[in-house]
């Protein structure tokens, strides 16, 4: 578990000043899952700032952090996927080595192939996680994505920080 | 920020009716914000999966994860014990 003492000074600062409450989710939402692992389909979202070759790099330069996210299709080299996360608050070296480290999709079709999981969506969500004045994460790109897995009747997301 | 971040897109996509697990490395930022199911992992921050290139802990990591969708006493928080 990593915790703020670990941080360098100026994230340290930043992280005990911010008002994370104010993002406190109430009322709880609860969907319960109404079928067996075995028959889910499963959809991935990282905000470890990830991308597919030849879509556009997230934007480090949006103060407040950009918002948008990535589509990554579902028959992607796990490997050839890029990583363009702005913080320096995290080592970047393990998930070079290795993308399933924080979009474990390589990990995921070995579940679907030991039929321990029903399914993958046919494309996974990417978002940077470095933003600072959330708003239009909570009132736009968010719904925009539970919506396209609600299309995809997607039952099960996972989700992973960096 | 991350471990904020995923909590709020977690909670948009319980909120149309899909149930959501997380991973957090940041405990102190996860109580706060309160997303509907997650498991803190004792890694650092950028390895939320454990490790590189060791599929059986990350499995494993995937595995506890997937668990806690038998639970809807929500908010739920707990950790991976290795």
């Amino acid at each position: 578990m990593a915790t703020f003492d670990e941080m360098l000074l100026t994230h340290r600062l930043f992280m005990r000043g911010y008002p994370f409450s104010r993002y406190k989710i109430k009322p709880t939402p609860c969907s319960p899952l109404t079928k067996p692992l075995s028959q889910a389909k499963v959809a991935l979202i990282t905000t470890a700032g990830l991308y597919q070759e030849g879509q556009t790099k997230f934007d480090s330069s949006i103060k407040l952090g950009d918002p948008s996210f990535r589509e990554i299709s579902g028959d992607v080299l796990t490997q050839n996927l890029k990583e363009g996360h702005r913080s320096s608050a995290f080592d970047h070296r393990g998930v070079e080595d290795d993308k399933n480290l924080v979009l474990p999709l390589d990990r995921f079709r070995e579940m679907v192939a030991a039929k321990e999981i029903g399914s993958l969506n046919h494309r996974h969500f990417s978002f940077m996680g470095s933003i600072i004045g959330p708003g239009d994460l909570i009132n736009k790109t968010a719904p925009e994505v539970a919506n396209l897995l609600k299309l995809d009747q997607v039952d099960i997301a996972f989700l992973t920080p960096v | 920020m991350c471990n904020q971040i995923v909590g709020l897109i977690q909670a948009a996509i319980e909120r149309v009716g899909i149930s959501t697990v997380s991973i957090s490395l940041l405990k102190e930022v996860t109580e706060v914000i309160e997303p509907p199911r997650a498991l803190f992992v004792p890694y650092r921050l950028g390895y939320p999966l454990g490790q590189p290139n060791n599929p059986q802990l990350q499995k494993r990591i995937i595995k506890t994860a997937l668990s806690l969708l038998d639970r809807n006493d929500l908010p739920i928080m707990t950790e991976f014990e290795g």
